[in-house]
């Protein structure tokens, strides 16, 4: 295999208009979080029956996507796919950036987030979330010092193990994510160990797609050669990773479809849902999930970039769809206080929870996103992160050029 | 000839009372009142109820804080419900009446916490959830017990030999 | 008994003090065929009246019955007297104004049958919100009562994803003038404090207090781990319900003839 030449992305006029507009977002994120926090969360859509909402799915989203973009450094490093390692640099990048997103949203919609301090020092073993915020904060760490011994050449001997450790970490922070849901015994639509598999086959997905758009755009903006092979390789690889989200969750209803007792909450999501079963079978499902899976498998509909684009986009469209359905579904779905029995009171029991995201809520969201992708720009600029070509030859010799001058 | 920076104190405090001032028209005296003659901005903490506080004033500017903080854990987890460092207590006690009679709450410049507060520039979150005055219509509580062996314990337990 | 339980809810300020005499004249009563241990720790031990400076045990357990029959459907004076006592209101806004206690008509869609009961913190034993907490705020005190410690609450809203009840309130806006003995802000989660500040000074619940249903009220407040209290012995011949006991909670609060 060819020598990888890293190198720095160039500065000019689109670089710094990209980095202008990310900036204008993160401020809007900022000017939302002031805004709630100075009102109260009285200004957004979140009530006592919807306690999390849409700064919640970003927060999440990011958090999913930050653990699966490592996930093409573990392919090179951990499974020992030559093709992958000259991708490695970017995806630890990518993951602690989008971590930091997820991580900065989440915080920022707090009740008091000045005391975040007390967060850090004060701990409760017993909670998951508090696991979370020690297997946050290490991933950025560990992540960090695997993008160290990558990039330091003569540490990059400790890759192989780091690039372990790193992989353990991120399957255990998947896990610690999906179980802030998976362990809550009170609510219908969570309460299910299938929760932490359903994440991590959920981070796998989000994370190579978005990915994967972040090369297609970096590679065009930088005007740097990408071959057709490594796309349609990674794309192949999203394609499974479709396939096993739409597995988890077919396994997560099947398995609440067969007690009774889940009887409710299913035809709520499934069936009578409103916006919540539109998002889920139209966009969750079919945009989300067997769109992209048609669009990656059947090479005939077009040209791959294009293929891969829109599957990529589609898959994180579905993505956020189906985290909403899962945290604002899960909650809008009111608590069994008697079970098969009617209730009714004036907080609200016994009825679906109403709940549309305000504007602080989308702009805090938003925020976070764009954090992440400036972290990720400022990265690329002014470390060695991207190389200078992701060629055909370059990566894969033994892959036939003529093959990718095909599409 | 003094530093140019030793002034920004000063400078910073004119403004601060006079962004007060502006703010707070009604108020508007106590700023007045704080400045009066001395060229040195010093607030003025009206006087509790009581002929003294729980601790000497010297002890209790410099540690009611760790003893509030102290009693706190205390109270919370562990019901205690002495008055001797109990906020509500403080409040009580300290409270200043306004011109309707009623005690004051933290908005005014008159509270008894915020003088000093507003002068050292200390942000307190107290009353955020606690309430900064006695219930109105009712009556304010009497001065607590000085009680000579908790002072001391408590003395001991934040390392201060003073007591 | 009857007499017993009526002076455990009399209406208001002398509620509290009698209870020991009314224990003291129960023990009397039946202290002859309780072994004198147990005798012994009911009169000397969690009965005892709790002085200000006293830490709390565990050797009580503070907990409650409600009798649903007597629960009038309508009545909301608990919730009221509730809402007094701490200084929580309606501002207009229900779906984030707090709520501590509220009444909840259950009804059987295969039957009709219509029940109306007071919902509030459960004060489990082994409490989800307290578990899920991140940083210890949500706590269960030595007495059982489930408390939120708003020094340290961060407002993540983790433990009413948690709470199988519904029980908790997250304060959306700003407050002032909150009851000096019940603080409650901004970006904190609140619930039923089960009035700790009376019970530490010897006194039952305001909703307790205020319940107007006849024979002393259709609530009743008192030590689960006192064999002599008057709620151990109606829950010790009555059958009575914990709510949602199939998670495991074990709640402090029971309903009796649910």
């Amino acid at each position: 295999m060819a020598r990888i030449v890293y190198k720095e992305i160039g500065g000019g006029v689109g670089f710094f208009g990209l980095f202008a507009l990310l900036a204008l977002f993160i401020l809007t994120g900022l000017a939302s979080a002031w805004y709630m926090e100075h009102h109260g969360h009285i200004v957004t859509g979140m009530t006592n029956q919807i306690v999390w909402g849409t700064p919640h799915v970003f927060a999440v989203f990011l958090i999913v996507t930050a653990s699966g973009v490592l996930n093409i450094a573990s392919v090179g490093s951990v499974f020992g796919r030559t093709p992958y390692k000259p991708m490695a640099r970017l995806s630890g990048l990518l993951a602690i950036a989008f971590l930091i997103g997820g991580l900065a949203v989440l915080v920022l919609d707090l009740g008091r987030p000045e005391r975040l301090i007390v967060a850090m020092t004060t701990y409760n073993f017993k909670s998951i979330f508090a696991w979370n915020i020690i297997l946050y904060t290490g991933f950025i760490v560990v992540v960090a010092a695997y993008l160290f011994v990558q990039m330091e050449r003569t540490m990059n001997g400790y890759i192989g193990a780091l690039g372990w450790f790193a992989f353990i970490w991120r399957l255990v922070l998947t896990t610690g994510t999906g179980s802030i849901f998976g362990w809550l015994v009170a609510r219908q639509a969570y309460d299910a160990a299938v929760m932490a598999p359903l994440f991590i086959a959920m981070s796998l997905s989000f994370g190579l797609s978005a990915f994967l758009l972040v090369i297609l755009t970096a590679y065009g903006f930088s005007g740097r050669p990408l071959g057709d092979q490594i796309l349609n390789r990674l794309g192949r690889l999203l394609g499974i990773f479709v396939a096993v989200v739409l597995y988890f969750t077919a396994l997560q209803h099947l398995t609440n479809l067969y007690a009774s007792e889940h009887a409710g909450v299913e035809r709520f999501f499934l069936l009578e849902g409103g916006v919540y079963t539109q998002l889920f079978w139209i966009v969750q499902v079919f945009l989300g999930g067997l769109v992209p899976l048609a669009l990656l498998y059947a090479p005939q509909i077009g040209a791959t970039r294009k293929r891969i684009t829109l599957a990529s986009a589609l898959v994180i469209i579905g993505g956020l769809a189906q985290i909403y359905v899962i945290i604002i579904g899960g909650q809008a779905y009111p608590l069994i206080l008697f079970p098969g029995m009617e209730v009714q009171s004036s907080f609200f029991d016994g009825v679906v929870g109403v709940y549309s995201p305000s504007l602080p809520e989308i702009g805090l969201g938003g925020g976070g996103v764009a954090l992440a992708l400036a972290i990720g720009v400022l990265g690329m600029k002014v470390l060695r992160i991207l190389p200078e070509s992701l060629d055909d030859a370059l990566i894969d010799p033994h892959h036939a050029p003529v093959q990718a001058a095909k599409t | 000839m003094r530093a140019w920076h030793s002034h920004i104190p000063v400078v910073a405090m004119l403004l601060v009372s006079a962004l007060f001032c502006l703010l707070q028209g009604a108020d508007a005296a106590v700023s007045a009142e704080t400045v009066k003659t001395s060229r040195v901005f010093v607030p003025a903490p009206p006087k509790g109820k009581g002929d003294k506080c729980v601790a000497d004033t010297d002890y209790m500017r410099r540690y009611h804080m760790t003893m509030l903080d102290h009693q706190r854990d205390d109270t919370v987890h562990e019901g205690l419900r002495t008055k001797q460092f109990s906020l509500k207590e403080c409040i009580a006690c300290h409270a200043v009446k306004g011109p309707d009679a009623q005690p004051l709450t933290i908005k005014s410049l008159k509270h008894f916490c915020r003088g000093c507060h507003d002068y050292a520039a200390v942000k307190i979150d107290c009353f955020e959830c606690h309430a900064s005055r006695p219930e109105p219509g009712k009556k304010a509580g009497l001065p607590a017990n000085h009680d000579e062996k908790a002072l001391s314990t408590l003395a001991g337990y934040l390392g201060d030999k003073r007591q | 008994m009857t007499m017993a339980r009526a002076s455990a809810n009399q209406k208001p300020d002398k509620a509290y003090p009698d209870r020991r005499d009314m224990l003291r004249g129960l023990a009397a009563g039946i202290g002859l065929t309780i072994a004198p241990g147990v005798t012994l720790y009911a009169l000397g031990g969690a009965a005892e009246a709790k002085a200000p400076g006293d830490r709390v045990t565990s050797k009580v357990r503070w907990g409650m019955l409600i009798d649903v029959n007597e629960c009038a459907d309508g009545c909301t004076e608990c919730v009221t007297a509730c809402s007094k006592e701490n200084g929580w209101a309606d501002t207009g806004n229900p779906r984030t104004d707090a709520q501590w206690i509220r009444k909840v008509t259950v009804s059987d869609p295969k039957t009709g049958a219509t029940q109306s009961l007071p919902m509030m913190c459960q004060h489990c034993a082994e409490p989800p919100c307290v578990d899920v907490c991140p940083t210890g705020a949500s706590f269960k005190r030595a007495d059982g009562i489930v408390l939120v410690d708003k020094h340290i609450c961060i407002g993540c809203r983790y433990c009413m994803l948690a709470c199988p009840y519904g029980a908790r309130s997250f304060i959306h806006e700003p407050l002032e003038d909150q009851k000096p003995h019940a603080p409650r802000g901004k970006g904190t989660v609140e619930s039923c404090t089960l009035c700790v500040h009376r019970v530490d000074e010897d006194r039952a619940p305001a909703c307790v207090e205020a319940c107007p249903a006849e024979d002393g009220g259709a609530m009743l407040f008192g030590d689960l781990n006192d064999p002599a209290s008057e709620i151990s012995k109606r829950i010790a011949k009555y059958a009575t319900r914990q709510i949602r006991d199939d998670l495991g909670t074990d709640p402090g609060v029971r309903y009796q003839n649910l």
